[in-house]
C-alpha cells in the first residue's frame, strides 16, 4: 500500500520548512520526501494536500478515557474517536480508572483496548503507586514492560515527599519520566476555583496558586536530587512556571505541559456558576494566564496536553460545589492553539508542531514519532489553517458533553489524520 | 431565560442599581402599612403560588417570604430538602425543572452552595428570588437591613458602616456591601485575619471590571477597633461553630474576648450609632447580651421589615411595577 499526500506544506520542526512537497508513504512508514520537480512515483492513493499543513503526528500525552472502570463517560473506543477528530494520532491515556492502572494487566488491557478500536495509538501511563493511594510503588518496570509511557499520580497527588522521592529514583532505573499532578491538598481541600479575587466575588471556596507552586517546588528538588525526569502536568500559575524555568536553567531535568483552557479561559469564566468552568487546576486568575502564555512563546512549556477528563453530564448538573472537576478537550485543543496562539502572533507554526508532537514524544521516548523524517512511523495530522468552524457540544465523539467552549468560533482544524499509514479521520 | 409574565429574578443585590434598590425599598415601604393592620392581607397577588424550596435549616428567613407571601394572598408552598440532592439519584436540574413543571410564578431558593439560584434561573419559567447561596448573596437581608438604616438614619448616603466577624464565608456581608456602597456608604470590613482577606477590598471593583483602581468605599481594617471607630452603623455577623474546628481561630471564647462587640467597643463608634445583626445571634460570642439588648440594637426591626421587603420582592419577582421615588 502506496500513499502520496501531495503539494502539501510540510512542518517538522526537525527539518525546514518545505511547501509543495510530497510525502511517500509505504508500509506505515514515511518512505521519501518528494520535490516538486521530481518524477512522481506509482501509488495506490493520492491525498490532495494543497493549501493544507501536513505535520507529524500529534501526540495528547493527558487524557482521562475512564476505561476500565466508568465507560458511561468514556471508552478507549469513544476516547479515540474524539482523539483523532481533533488531530490526535496518539492519546495517553492517565492511571486514575476503576481499578487504578497500577499493574502490567490493566496497562495490556487499555492499549488492546484501543487496537480494538483502531484510531489512535494509546499508551498508557501507570500509577505511581499501588491504587495511587500514596503509600507502595506500583510495578513501574512490568507496566514498562507492557507498554506504559510513564507514571503519574494524576488527580491523587502524593502527599508524602519521601514516596515521591523513591518513586523517582526507581523510575529512574526504567528510564520513565515521573508526572505529577502538583497540588498540595492540605492547601486546596474544599476549593472549586482559583482562590482570588474572583472566588471571594461568587462567594465560591479557592484553591490557592501557592497549592501548586508548593508542590511543584517540592519535586523539582527532588528530581534535582535524584537526578530523575519530572514532568509537570497542567502548570497553571505564574509561580509554577517561574520555578520551572529556574530549574531547567539549572539543568534539573524537568519538563512540562499546559491544558489549552489554562492559556485561554480565566477565572472570570466561573461567573454563571457553570460547573464546566470547574476543573483542577482550576481557571486562573489574567496574571497566572499571562505567565502562561509567556511561557508558551519562551520555551519553558513543552507540550501542550488537554487534560481530556470525561464527566457525564447528570454529574455536571449539579451544585458548583458538588460536581466533579474536568473538561473535555481533546476535540477543541487545536482550534485554541491554532485561533489564540498561531493567530494572535504569539508562536509560530514550528512551534505549534513542536508542542503537539516533537516534544511529547521526545518526553515519553516514542522513538520513530513527533517527526516526518523518512523512516518515521507514518503517524501524520492534516490541518487545514483557513478552515472556520465552530464547536458544537452535542457533536462532539466524546461520550461526555463537558466543554466550556460550546459554540466557540475557531480557525484552524484538523482535517484528517493518518495513524500507521492509514487514514482513521477524514473530514 | 426569558420569563413570562413579566416576572424577574432576584439573584443578588450585585446585579441591581442603585435606582433598582431604592426602587424595592420603596415599594416596600408602601406595603409596610399592611403589615400594621388588624385584618393583614390585601388581594395583590392572589392567584399567584410561590414555592420555598429550602435545601438549609432556615426558621426565620422561610417563615419571613412565608408570611410576606400570605398577607399579599399567594398561595404559598414550603419544600425542605434536607438531603443533597446527589444523595436521591437527582440532579439540581432536575429538582428544579419538576417543581417548575407545576407552574409557580416564583421560586423562593435557599441553598448552602453558592450559585445555584442563577444555575435554576437558567432553566426556570418561575421567577427565582434568592434566600441566600453559600457564601455568595443573601439579596433580601440587605435589603432589609437597609430599610432599617434609612428608617433609624433618614439616609443612606455618606455613612460608615462596620461589618465584624466571619466575612470570607458571609453572604450577608457581600450582600451588605454590594448594596451599601452602590447607595453611596462607606464600609469597613474587620475580623481575625484567617477570615477577613485583605483581597477582600477589591470585591466591588471584581463586581466591575470596568473601574481600573480600588474604589474607597471599601476598606478591609486590621482590628475591630479601627473598623468600629466613628461608625454610624455596626453590623455584626453570626460566628459558625465549625470555623473552630477548621482552625480559623482557636475558641469560641478567645474569639468573643477579641472580636465580640462589647459595650466598651461599641463605644468607639458615633454617639448614635446603631447595631445590626442578621440573627440567629450567639449571645456573648459575637456580640455582648449587654448590647444585644441594648435600645441601639435594632435586630427586632431587621425582623419585622424583612416581612415587607420580602412583600416588595415577591410583588416586584411576579410582574408587578416599582414605586418611583
Amino acid at each position: 500500500m502506496k500513499l502520496l499526500i501531495s503539494n502539501g506544506h510540510l512542518v517538522d520542526p526537525a527539518a525546514p520548512e518545505n511547501t509543495g512537497m510530497s510525502l511517500l508513504v509505504e508500509n506505515g512508514r514515511v518512505s521519501a520526501w518528494i520535490r516538486p520537480g521530481d518524477s512522481q512515483p506509482e501509488v495506490d492513493e493520492t491525498f490532495d494536500a494543497s493549501g493544507l499543513l501536513v505535520a507529524p503526528g500529534f501526540i495528547d500525552m493527558h487524557v482521562h478515557f475512564r476505561e476500565p472502570g466508568q465507560e458511561h463517560k468514556e471508552t478507549i473506543s469513544s476516547g479515540c474517536a474524539a482523539a483523532v477528530a481533533g488531530g490526535f494520532t496518539s492519546v495517553c491515556p492517565m492511571s486514575n480508572t476503576l481499578p487504578v492502572n497500577d499493574n502490567a494487566a490493566i496497562t495490556r488491557y487499555m492499549i488492546e483496548q484501543g487496537e480494538r478500536a483502531a484510531l489512535a495509538n494509546v499508551f498508557p501511563i501507570g500509577a505511581i503507586t499501588k491504587s495511587s493511594d500514596g503509600s507502595e510503588l506500583a510495578e513501574m518496570g512490568e507496566m514498562k514492560a507492557a507498554g506504559a509511557v510513564a507514571v503519574s499520580v494524576d488527580g491523587r497527588p502524593v502527599p508524602n515527599a519521601g514516596i515521591m522521592r523513591r518513586a523517582m529514583q526507581y523510575a529512574k532505573d526504567f528510564d520513565l519520566p515521573v508526572i505529577d499532578h502538583c497540588e498540595d491538598k492540605s492547601l486546596s481541600a474544599g476549593g472549586v476555583m482559583h482562590e482570588g479575587r474572583i472566588s471571594l466575588l461568587l462567594g465560591l471556596k479557592g484553591m490557592p496558586a501557592l497549592a501548586e507552586e508548593i508542590d511543584v517546588v517540592r519535586d523539582l528538588l527532588i528530581a534535582k536530587e535524584t537526578g530523575a525526569h519530572i514532568h509537570i502536568a497542567h502548570v497553571s500559575t505564574k509561580g509554577a512556571i517561574e520555578a520551572v524555568r529556574r530549574a531547567k536553567n539549572e539543568g534539573i531535568n524537568v519538563t512540562c505541559e499546559v491544558a489549552p483552557h489554562h492559556f485561554t479561559l480565566t477565572d472570570r469564566s466561573v461567573e454563571g456558576y457553570d460547573t464546566n468552568t470547574k476543573m483542577a487546576p482550576p481557571l486562573r486568575s489574567k496574571q497566572h494566564v499571562e505567565a502562561v502564555i509567556e511561557a508558551i512563546k519562551d520555551g519553558t512549556i513543552d507540550a501542550i496536553a488537554s487534560d481530556h477528563a470525561p464527566h457525564h453530564a447528570d454529574e455536571k448538573a449539579l451544585e458548583y460545589d458538588k460536581a466533579p472537576f474536568g473538561i473535555i478537550g481533546l476535540e477543541t485543543s487545536i482550534g485554541l492553539a491554532m485561533t489564540e496562539l498561531v493567530y494572535k502572533g504569539i508562536i509560530s507554526l514550528e512551534r505549534l508542531i513542536e508542542l503537539y508532537s516533537a516534544n511529547p514524544a521526545k518526553i515519553l521516548r516514542l522513538g520513530g514519532r513527533g517527526t516526518l523524517k523518512a523512516g518515521s512511523v507514518a503517524d501524520i495530522t492534516i490541518l487545514d489553517p483557513d478552515r472556520e468552524w465552530t464547536y458544537i457540544n452535542s457533536e462532539s465523539r466524546s461520550k461526555s458533553r463537558n466543554s466550556p467552549f460550546d459554540s466557540r468560533e475557531f480557525r484552524g482544524a484538523a482535517v484528517a489524520t493518518i495513524v500507521g499509514g492509514r487514514f482513521v479521520f477524514k473530514r | 431565560m426569558e420569563k413570562p409574565y413579566r416576572r424577574r429574578d432576584l439573584l443578588g443585590i450585585r446585579d441591581l442599581s442603585a435606582a433598582e434598590i431604592v426602587g424595592i425599598l420603596d415599594t416596600a415601604e408602601n406595603f409596610r402599612e399592611i403589615n400594621s393592620r388588624e385584618i393583614k392581607k390585601v388581594p395583590t397577588l392572589r392567584g399567584k403560588t410561590v414555592i420555598n424550596l429550602f435545601f438549609e435549616n432556615s426558621t426565620r428567613t422561610r417563615t419571613s417570604f412565608e408570611i410576606a407571601a400570605k398577607r399579599l394572598s399567594a398561595d404559598s408552598v414550603n419544600i425542605s430538602v434536607s438531603t443533597s440532592s446527589l444523595t436521591k439519584g437527582e440532579t439540581l436540574i432536575d429538582t428544579a425543572l419538576n417543581l417548575d413543571a407545576m407552574a409557580p410564578d416564583c421560586i423562593v431558593v435557599r441553598h448552602g452552595s453558592a450559585g445555584v439560584p442563577h444555575q435554576l434561573a437558567k432553566v426556570s419559567q418561575a421567577a427565582i428570588v434568592n434566600a441566600g447561596d453559600g457564601a455568595n448573596e443573601h439579596p433580601t437581608q440587605a435589603l432589609l437591613d437597609a430599610m432599617t438604616i434609612r428608617e433609624h438614619k433618614g439616609k443612606i448616603k455618606g455613612l460608615e458602616v462596620a461589618i465584624i466577624g466571619d466575612i470570607i464565608h458571609s453572604r450577608v456581608a457581600r450582600s451588605n456591601i454590594h448594596l451599601l456602597t452602590k447607595l453611596g456608604a462607606n464600609v469597613r470590613v474587620a475580623g481575625p485575619g484567617t477570615l477577613v482577606p485583605r483581597d477582600f477590598e477589591y470585591l466591588i471593583d471584581c463586581a466591575n471590571p470596568q473601574s481600573a483602581i480600588r474604589n474607597p468605599q471599601l476598606k478591609v481594617c486590621l482590628n475591630i477597633e479601627e473598623a468600629i471607630t466613628g461608625a454610624d452603623v455596626v453590623m455584626i455577623l453570626r460566628i459558625q461553630r465549625e470555623r473552630q474546628d477548621a482552625a480559623y481561630f482557636p475558641t469560641l471564647g478567645e474569639y468573643s474576648i477579641h472580636y465580640g462587640l462589647t459595650n466598651d467597643r461599641l463605644n468607639l463608634a458615633k454617639e448614635d450609632a446603631i447595631v445590626l445583626h442578621p440573627g440567629p445571634m450567639n449571645r456573648g460570642i459575637e456580640i455582648a447580651s449587654e448590647v444585644a439588648d441594648s435600645s441601639r440594637s435594632l435586630i427586632l426591626d431587621q425582623v419585622k421589615y424583612g416581612v415587607s421587603v420580602r412583600m416588595a420582592v415577591l410583588y416586584l419577582a411576579t410582574g408587578g411595577s416599582m414605586v418611583n421615588g
